[in-house]
């Protein structure tokens, strides 16, 4: 608007380009400082763990020159910050290295499992917001009685509950039993190889080319480990939502709405969950973030392909390179969520514009 | 003008909070008729002249519960009137404004779009038709630029400003009744004035009846016809503005002594000796 009305439409826009390239500039510096240091705890960590990545390569009976010419070819007899030094040069190239475990470039690993995490962490959050934030809602409307009993049982359910066992507890009920849902695994054995993978997303992939039996299929494996994750982002967002929503309600714009005769409906879904959906935006990115380091323990019940499991076998493993990168991913999909839910916040709250 | 019922009666209003501490009143007793005319409710923090206020438009916050002789508007019974009704009436025929517009008005919502909504909330009416009426009442409020305050977030408008905007949505139905709860508190002294004058302008042209309640005796007693003192939830005295001078009720006089004089030196400056009899 202020470009409109300065009369130097053109110097205005120019100027708010650059303003914006500037902001641009900082951002990104930023992400690369964050992405660094992430990196660098991450690589001194894994070298001074007590695992030695070379026996995990050569095995525990090699003679010792052979452990020591495999030791030089994985640079580990150089000093530590320039081990350090070739790795992220590596990285700025493209290269994550190569998986001791499953002798691919780690990069190539990361591109497979990432999209299995990312489709079931989507779905999760997703769940998890729809019902979980108009459960708080009503939680708050309705304070003191059942709906917000309700809402505070089924969130110290999901808090307290231990998600392997309920994620054994469905498959036992939902699979096993009833039949409902498909196993464990992204799709049955039969439709597995059916797909060429474009983005990785099995859904996603399915939709793309029009594959509606392997969408269904992939639906029904994904919906119970999803619905799983998204219990458990329910619980956190319905409850946050519950205390925004109290607080909201009690500020004065309220009462002015109320004197200007505006329905109740309005005023709780138009006037306090608009002004509570700012802190919520970080609670639902939190919440997303967190599902997205991949939940081992979910993944490793629902023999889910996804990223928490593949960190998870190669630090077992002193598979350093794969933890390397899967690390440098979640740093790099925590930074990109963090800009979205700034980007986000500068849409909903026009003070931090 | 013809003899006509008084626009707002109360007789015997109690507003009581019942906590788990024990129950707290508010209100106590308090009777007093309006018509389209100014009445002053005067008091000091506690003294429950807002909660009066709330308990005739029908928001007294939850736990607390309003008992009356009677408390009618127009002739309508506040205290049995359907919900809905009562609703149609705020916004609609009875308003308020409050104190500080840093609060009173939604921060993520434009001016406008407050204004609109208030008015569609009680008109049929288009967005635009709306928008018109909106900007003309931001005129009446002396905006300079009507529709760069109708665009305006509230963060991004002044205190004045946000009054006087605040004042203009709470009028843009054309209401007949205004309570102003401390409406110049929170402002700077030098728009005090100013948006007094507004307020003073409107609601003589639309021959509003209004209750403002100030803790400031001198202020209220040069704006309003009558006042009401109250003190510990209860009515001490009420009487003509004029008659302030020649009040009665040892609580009135406390007041007014406390008023420091310009000329002359009053060391030390009295204070206010408060009887527990009154409010028994």
């Amino acid at each position: 608007m202020s470009s409109v009305n300065s009369g130097y439409e053109g110097g205005g826009r120019t100027r708010a380009l650059f303003s914006g390239l500037g902001a641009i500039g900082r951002v990104l510096s930023m992400v690369a400082i964050t992405i660094l240091g992430l990196l660098a705890v991450t690589f001194f960590i894994s070298r001074v763990v007590p695992i030695d990545p070379v026996l995990a390569v050569v095995g525990d009976r090699a003679p010792p020159h052979v452990y020591e010419r495999v030791r030089e070819e994985m640079g580990l007899h150089l000093p530590v910050w320039q081990q350090f030094a070739i790795y992220v040069t590596n990285v700025l190239s493209g290269d994550l290295g190569t998986s001791v475990l499953t002798s691919r470039p780690v990069a190539q690993d990361i591109a497979r499992y990432f999209p299995a995490t990312l489709e079931l962490a989507t779905l999760g959050t997703l769940i998890g917001t729809v019902l979980g934030v108009p459960l708080g809602v009503l939680a708050a409307v309705r304070r003191g009685h059942f709906i917000d009993h309700l809402v505070r049982v089924v969130g110290l359910v999901g808090y307290s509950a231990p998600i392997f066992w309920l994620g054994l507890l469905g498959l036992l009920v939902f699979y096993a039993n009833l039949g409902w849902v498909g196993g464990p695994g992204r799709l049955d054995i039969s439709y597995e190889y059916m797909l060429t993978p474009v983005t990785g997303m099995v859904l996603v992939d399915a939709a793309l080319t029009g594959d509606w039996a392997v969408f269904r299929n992939a639906i029904s494996h994904i919906v119970l480990p999803a619905s799983l994750l998204g219990y458990f982002s329910l619980a956190y967002i319905s409850r946050m939502t519950r205390s925004f929503m109290l607080n909201e309600l009690s500020q004065e714009y309220i009462i002015t709405a109320r004197v200007k005769g505006v329905s109740e409906q309005r005023i709780i879904w138009g006037h306090a969950l608009r002004n509570a959906l700012v802190p919520l935006i970080t609670v639902i990115a939190l919440s997303y973030a967190h599902l997205l380091e991949g939940s081992v323990l979910t993944e490793t019940v629902f023999a889910w392909p996804g990223l928490g499991r593949y960190i998870t076998n190669s630090l077992q493993n002193a598979d350093m390179s794969a933890v390397l990168g899967g690390t440098l991913v979640i740093g790099v999909v925590f930074v990109a969520i963090n800009i979205l839910s700034d980007l986000l916040y500068r849409l909903f709250d026009p003070r931090t514009r | 003008m013809k003899e006509q019922a008084p626009l707002l009666e109360v007789e015997n209003l109690n507003v009581r909070f019942h906590l788990r501490t024990g129950t707290v009143e508010a209100v106590r007793g308090v009777s007093f008729s309006l018509g389209r005319e100014r009445l002053g409710i005067v008091g000091e923090s506690g003294s429950g002249k807002s909660q009066t206020g709330r308990a005739i438009l029908g928001l007294t916050p939850p736990p607390g519960e309003i008992t009356a002789d009677r408390l009618t508007f127009d002739g309508i019974d506040l205290l049995s009137i359907p919900r809905r009704q009562l609703r149609n009436l705020r916004g609609g025929r009875m308003t308020m404004v409050m104190q500080d517009p840093k609060y009173s008005l939604n921060p993520v919502m434009t001016i406008g779009d407050q204004m609109i909504e208030a008015y569609r909330a009680h008109k049929r009416a288009s967005r635009k038709e709306a928008r018109e009426k909106a900007l003309e009442m931001l005129e009446a409020v002396q905006m300079r630029n009507p529709g760069r305050v109708f665009s305006l977030y509230p963060h991004e408008a002044s205190g004045g400003m946000g009054q006087r905007a605040m004042i203009a949505m709470m009028l843009v139905t054309d209401p007949d009744f205004l309570i102003a709860d401390e409406p110049t508190s929170a402002l700077d002294v030098t728009v005090q004035q100013e948006v007094l004058r507004i307020l003073d302008r409107l609601v003589a042209e639309r021959g509003m009846g209004l209750i403002f309640v100030s803790h400031d005796l001198r202020l209220v007693s040069s704006f309003c016809d009558r006042v009401l003192v109250m003190y510990g939830g209860k009515v001490m005295e009420e009487l003509a503005s004029g008659d302030l001078e020649s009040a009665h009720h040892p609580y009135t006089r406390g007041l007014m002594n406390c008023l420091p004089a310009l000329e002359g030196s009053a060391h030390p400056l009295p204070t206010l000796r408060r009887d527990p009899a009154w409010t028994e």
